[in-house]
This record gives C-alpha cells, sequence and structure tokens, in this order.
C-alpha cells in the first residue's frame, strides 16, 4: 500500500523524484498538500531539471504561496509590536512566524496559520488589553465556557481574530497546557530568547527545538506530524553545527521536562529525514518508535488518511496527555450537552 | 479511491475518486469531449462519511486537495452536484495561477465579454444563452485572468443552471446536452448543461478582455456607468484569491480596472439581456 | 510637546495607482490593497521626508498645498493619522 513515504523520500533527495511517472507525481502533491508540505516540496525540487511541466508550474505556485504565507505572517507580527512595543515586555514568536523571522530553513515554503506569540504570565492581561484596546483584535466568540477552559486548563488566551485582517493571534503564557504532566519552564525560555532587529523575539536555538518537540507529541493525535518533524529536522541541520548547541539542547530538555519527546523526536527525525544527530539527546531505546513511524506515515495517493485504529489510538492518546481524565471528562461532557 | 474520472477544463486538470461509481459515469457522459490530464492540479474526493454510509442512505462527503472544515454532505442522488462544488473549491481555494474571478465569460473575434455580479443575477444564464447565439462560450463561473498578459483564459466547465434558468435552457438546445435533472438540491433544482462543442475544442485559446457588465436580473432596462474604485471594489469581492496573489494580482487587476469599459445593466427578461448585450458590445467593446 | 511622531515606509514600499479621484494602494510589507482619499496619499508622501510630529507634519503639508486659515487643521490631520495608524500605513516612532 502507498503512503507517505513517498513524500518523505522526495523531501529527503529530490533527485530520486527522477523515478516517478504521472501516478507517482500526482499521489506525491497529493500526499504534501495533505502534509501542508507542499511549499517546502516546491522549494526542495526547485531547480530540478526532471519535472514535468504540471509539476514545475504547480511548484511554482506552491511557492507563491508560501511567500505570501511568510509575508502575511510577518506582517501579524509586525502589526502586534507596534502595539505590545509600548508595554516593554518580551514578546516571543513562536513556530513558523518564529522560523520565517529569524530566517531558517524550517520557514522556507512553511504554511503558516496562526501568529503565536509567548509572553510573561504577569504581562498577560496587559498584553490582553492592549490587543483589544489598541490593536483592533476581538475574541473569536464569546463564549464563558471555553473561555474557562483555555484560561484555566490550557497554556493560552481564548483565541484573538483581528477585526479587520481577520487573522488569529494565539497569546501563550506556557508552551504546554498547565494539565499536561511536563512543565516547560516558560520563564525561562522567555529569559533566555533571542532578541531579533525589530525587537521582537525568537526562541534560543536548544528551547526552539524543546517547543517542536512538545508540540509534535502534545498537541493533537499527530496529525500534521510529518509537517512538525520536519521543522525539527531543518532545526537541527540550521542549530546542530553551531558551537554547544547538542549540550544546550540536553540541557534545556532536562529543564523544561522534555527529554522524553525531544529524544523521540530527534529518533524520528533521523528515522525519517535522516536527520543529522550528536550526542545523546536522542536517548538509547527506540521502543515504540515504528508505531509513531507507521502513524506518521498514514496518508495515501489521494491525500486520504489511511490506519484508521491506529490514528484512534493516538487520538485517545494526545487527549490523555493534555489533560487529566477527570477534566477529559468534564471537557467532552460539556461539549457533548452543548451539541 | 475505487472509482476515478480525470477531465481538462481550460488550462486546468482534475482528478475525481469517488466511493461510487454513479456521478462518476453521469461526469463521464456530459465531459466526453474534454481532454484528461496526465498529472492532474487538483484531487476531488467523493466520499462516504461512514464505510456502511456507502449502502445506507448514502450521503456524499466532498473532499479533496482544498477543504472546508464544515461542508455539509450532498444525498448520493445530488453526486453530480458534490463532484462540481469540489471542483469549484478546488479552484476557489487552491487557484493561485490566474487571476480568479467569479464572473462568466463569452467571446467574439478574439474579445471577451465578462459578466459578474451577485448569484442569482443571471450571469450564468446569459453566457449560456449567448454561447448558443454566435458567442464562443468561456465559462459560467469562473474566468482566469492572465497574471502576465492580462488575457482572459477560459474555463468552460458544464453550466450549473439552477430552477428557472433550466426552462430557458431547454428551449435552447437538444436535450442530450443535459444532464439528469436534480429536484431540491441545497440550491433548487440543478440541471447540468454541456457547453457547446467549439467551446470545448477551443477552451485552450485565451482571448482579450474588451467588455465588462454587472448584469442584474428582475429590474427594468437600465444601463449605470460605474465609477473605477467601485469597480475595483466589486472585483476583488469577486475574486477568491486576490489577496493571495499579491502584488501580482493588484498589477493584473488595476490594470484590467483601468482599460476595461463597464457598465451595469439592470434587465427585466433574458431577451432584453441579449439585447442589450449586443448593443453594449457594439458601442463600447475595445 | 508631547504629541507623538509618526512614521511611514519609503515610497517604493507602496505602489501607488490613481483611479478616478482616489490612490489605490498596493502595500508591499503587508500585501494589503488600500483605497485613499485625499490628503491621506499626501500625508504618506510628507512622511517621506522622515517621521515627524502632527505640527510638523502640517508645515510640510502646507509648503505644496493651500489649506486656507481653517484652526482645526490640526486635529483634522490626526485624525487622518490615527487612521493610517490602524491600516498600518504609519506608525509612531
Amino acid at each position: 500500500m502507498t503512503d507517505a513515504r513517498l513524500l518523505v523520500r522526495a523531501l529527503v533527495d529530490p533527485a530520486t523524484t527522477r523515478a516517478l511517472d504521472a501516478e507517482g507525481w500526482t499521489a506525491l502533491i497529493a500526499m504534501a498538500r495533505a502534509e501542508q508540505l507542499m511549499g517546502s516540496l516546491a522549494h526542495r525540487l526547485d531547480g530540478l531539471d526532471h519535472l514535468p511541466e504540471k509539476v514545475a508550474q504547480l511548484c511554482t505556485d506552491a511557492r507563491q504561496s508560501a511567500e505570501h504565507a511568510r509575508r502575511q505572517a510577518l506582517w501579524e507580527a509586525e502589526m502586534a509590536r507596534r502595539v505590545l512595543a509600548p508595554l516593554g515586555e518580551p514578546v516571543v514568536l513562536l513556530k513558523g512566524t518564529a522560523y520565517v523571522a529569524a530566517g531558517l530553513s524550517a520557514g522556507i515554503g512553511r504554511s503558516i496559520g496562526d501568529l503565536d506569540i509567548l509572553v510573561r504570565r504577569d504581562a498577560l492581561d496587559a498584553v490582553e488589553r492592549a490587543l483589544i484596546e489598541q490593536g483592533g483584535w476581538e475574541w473569536v466568540k464569546e463564549d464563558a465556557y471555553d473561555d474557562a477552559y483555555y484560561r484555566d486548563y490550557m497554556h493560552e488566551l481564548p483565541p484573538l481574530i483581528h477585526k479587520e485582517r481577520d487573522r488569529m493571534i494565539d497569546v501563550h503564557h506556557t508552551v504546554l497546557p498547565l494539565t499536561a504532566k511536563p512543565t516547560p519552564d516558560a520563564e525561562a525560555m522567555i529569559a533566555d530568547s533571542v532578541e531579533l532587529a525589530n525587537g521582537l523575539r525568537v526562541l534560543s536555538p536548544a528551547d526552539m527545538v524543546c517547543h517542536s518537540a512538545a508540540h509534535l507529541f502534545a498537541d493533537g493525535d499527530l496529525a500534521g506530524g510529518l509537517r512538525n518533524l520536519w521543522d525539527i529536522d531543518r532545526l537541527v541541520r540550521d542549530f546542530g553545527p553551531r558551537d554547544g548547541f547538542w549540550q544546550a539542547l540536553g540541557e534545556r530538555a532536562q529543564r523544561h521536562q522534555l527529554q522524553k519527546p525531544v529524544a523521540r523526536a530527534l529518533r524520528l527525525a533521523e528515522a525519517l529525514y535522516g536527520t543529522p544527530l550528536e550526542g545523546d539527546a536522542a536517548g538509547r531505546g527506540r521502543a515504540g518508535d515504528a508505531l509513531y513511524i507507521r502513524r506518521l506515515l498514514a496518508r495515501d495517493g489521494w491525500g486520504r488518511e489511511i490506519r484508521k485504529l491506529l490514528r484512534l489510538a493516538f487520538y485517545i492518546r494526545s487527549h490523555w496527555l493534555r489533560m487529566p481524565p477527570f477534566m477529559l471528562a468534564k471537557h467532552l461532557w460539556t461539549k457533548w450537552r452543548k451539541g | 479511491m475505487k472509482h476515478e474520472f480525470r477531465v481538462t477544463v481550460g488550462p486546468v486538470g482534475f482528478r475525481i475518486g469517488s466511493d461510487w461509481k454513479r456521478p462518476l459515469d453521469q461526469l463521464s457522459a456530459l465531459y466526453a469531449d474534454y481532454p484528461a490530464p496526465d498529472i492532474p492540479d487538483f484531487t476531488v474526493r467523493l466520499f462516504a462519511q461512514r464505510p456502511w454510509r456507502r449502502f445506507i442512505r448514502p450521503s456524499v462527503m466532498i473532499g479533496g486537495d482544498y477543504m472546508l472544515p464544515d461542508a455539509a454532505p450532498l444525498s448520493l442522488a445530488h453526486g453530480l452536484l458534490a463532484a462540481e462544488m469540489g471542483m469549484n473549491l478546488q479552484m476557489a481555494l487552491g487557484q493561485r495561477r490566474y487571476l480568479l474571478l467569479h464572473a462568466s465569460a463569452v467571446e467574439r473575434d478574439g474579445r471577451a465579454l465578462l459578466m459578474t455580479g451577485h448569484s442569482g443575477a443571471g450571469k450564468s444564464t446569459l453566457s449560456a444563452l449567448l454561447g448558443e447565439r454566435g458567442w464562443r462560450f468561456m465559462g459560467d463561473e469562473f474566468a482566469l485572468i492572465d497574471l502576465d498578459s492580462g488575457a482572459l483564459h477560459a474555463f468552460p466547465r458544464l453550466v450549473s443552471l439552477k430552477n428557472e434558468a433550466i426552462a430557458v435552457m431547454e428551449g435552447e438546445v437538444q436535450s442530450d446536452r443535459l444532464g439528469p435533472l436534480m429536484r431540491d438540491t441545497p440550491k433548487g433544482d440543478i440541471r447540468h448543461l454541456r457547453p457547446p462543442k467549439e467551446a470545448v475544442a477551443r477552451m485552450r485559446e485565451p482571448a482579450k478582455p474588451a467588455l465588462l457588465l454587472f448584469p442584474r436580473f428582475g429590474h427594468a432596462v437600465d444601463i449605470r456607468k460605474v465609477g473605477e474604485a467601485e469597480i475595483f471594489v466589486r472585483l476583488t469581492q469577486a475574486s477568491t484569491n486576490y489577496v493571495a496573489l499579491g502584488e501580482a494580482g493588484f498589477d493584473a487587476l488595476s490594470s484590467l480596472v483601468r482599460t476595461i469599459p463597464t457598465r451595469a445593466v439592470d434587465y427585466p427578461d433574458t431577451e432584453s439581456a441579449v439585447a442589450s448585450v449586443e448593443r453594449l458590445w457594439a458601442e463600447l467593446a475595445e | 510637546m508631547n504629541a507623538p511622531a509618526y512614521r511611514a515606509d519609503p515610497p517604493e514600499a507602496r505602489y501607488l495607482v490613481a483611479l478616478d479621484g482616489v490612490a489605490l494602494i498596493f502595500h508591499r510589507p503587508s500585501g494589503l490593497t488600500h483605497i485613499l482619499a485625499p490628503p491621506a496619499p499626501q500625508i504618506l508622501e510628507a512622511l517621506a521626508e522622515g517621521e515627524a510630529e502632527p505640527a510638523a507634519l502640517l508645515e510640510r503639508l502646507r509648503r505644496d498645498y493651500d489649506f486656507g486659515d481653517s484652526d482645526d487643521l490640526e486635529a483634522a490631520l490626526e485624525a487622518r493619522l490615527a487612521e493610517l495608524e490602524t491600516s498600518g500605513l504609519v506608525w509612531r516612532a
């Protein structure tokens, strides 16, 4: 059965696509789109002389889309910066916006959704007020329950959307739900963050990899996992050769209680993308990795999700990771009752 | 997927997969004259929500490369409509090669007439009717503007006739060009019309945009000028990818607005609309 | 003077097309399109010389345009600046 191994191979070694026939290309493109990796793939394939004309066209389109996403993301960050600058608080960009703002390889061709920022927990109220009162953002929905759910149990404010630009911002004060078992040290992440030329900040290299790994496993049922893992591969390739990176990664993973997710993410990245690893941050054991790999590759040539039972297993796991069981029941019950 | 059908409409190739055979049989009958792409631009999937729903109260979910999160399923009897909706959705959300305008278009002497307006304004019926009356039909739903040359590329998909338009066109064309009548779809009664053979044979020939009309059905005959800024705003609202195309989209759209003669046209019935169009074309088309 | 100084992107950040009486502006850093009526395009042009407080900006505008003798010009200018700030075309230095 075809799975996303096809996509992984094309990303790792674009020259292997020379062997593809029309069917193979069709499947590759459907998978890449479904995994939100079409822009990254299009950049990897750029300049190869064996691309069929249609593929070359679709790649040009995808690169254009990614450039649009990049510009939009940077603009949202800039608009948030203008509103928040008077507070004098550190504002740390996370995920896709951080990658493009810092000019990292992980940002090349990446699709970017909401703007995610990390601020000090004590600054949360002031940030929220500035965004709403001066910035033109508003609550996506006025809903007391969801509101309390976000504020009490999750790691972010309820999402805000900009009235005119129609773009969302997620304001985090820690990088995992408060109820999740690992409790990353968000204050330390902010303290160690790196300032960009415009005054906004991004996580330090080690923290960025830690956050990306936490995000891969804690956020959802590993859906979009190939893309998140591609982020990790690119980050490690950028940072790996830098002095002290591997040692810092080990220390930060421990400090944030993220050794396991970081180790697993590194092993999976190595297994799928051939990510070059050093030191012992990847741990030794590989128990269970094969199951994760099967899950990550569960996508067919029509762009459909396959291996449904396996996905379900991961879905249940992911909710247990996020919330203690009683809270899960309470959460679902409220959802059921409200339809 | 279990069943597959491929079709090229204008410059765009589609692959449609389905859990059921019938909608694809209907598609392939209506799209018989269209070529099939080797490598499609877009994939559409028609699938059952749960495996048993292929047989029990079958309802068609619409998916593909680009999806809306909460698209409601259609009954299997409306499977052909689901396929068309899936194809439209890919264009609306995924098209980046051309500036996409929600507009109908017909051509004469290498020059194109563009018509756009809210649904129900009659642009679709009008283009289909003109396509039977000496114009080349270029599309009833999407007009594709070339980002470099400003030329209009045809997208002559099946014409989706709604409600009263069905009777209008039944009186105009051979019945073998009409698809099955689908009653009580979410959009009312729908019947698809296969465009004229010439429209399909010449679908790769672009045309120069020469006249833009904003038609409005159900009003006394009236013809008004429209200011450039208003035209620009209305066209951005009629485009699903204007923003995503960035500067190239701005360039294409502002050039179009500055050069194309434009009028708003009210009409009480299709016959008087055809007369207004012919008159404006003779006076204004560049 | 406590009035904030305003800044705008340099002219090359904008692609301007004149359409009957208004300016159609493609703003490159954001990818957003704006339709601006006078004097908003003129304000952006005047800010090309560098950041300015409203009073100084008004002086720049007076060099090229005759506004007559109205005394609430500065208030009107500040209102336009606030709109431009919301749209992201100017910001406080």
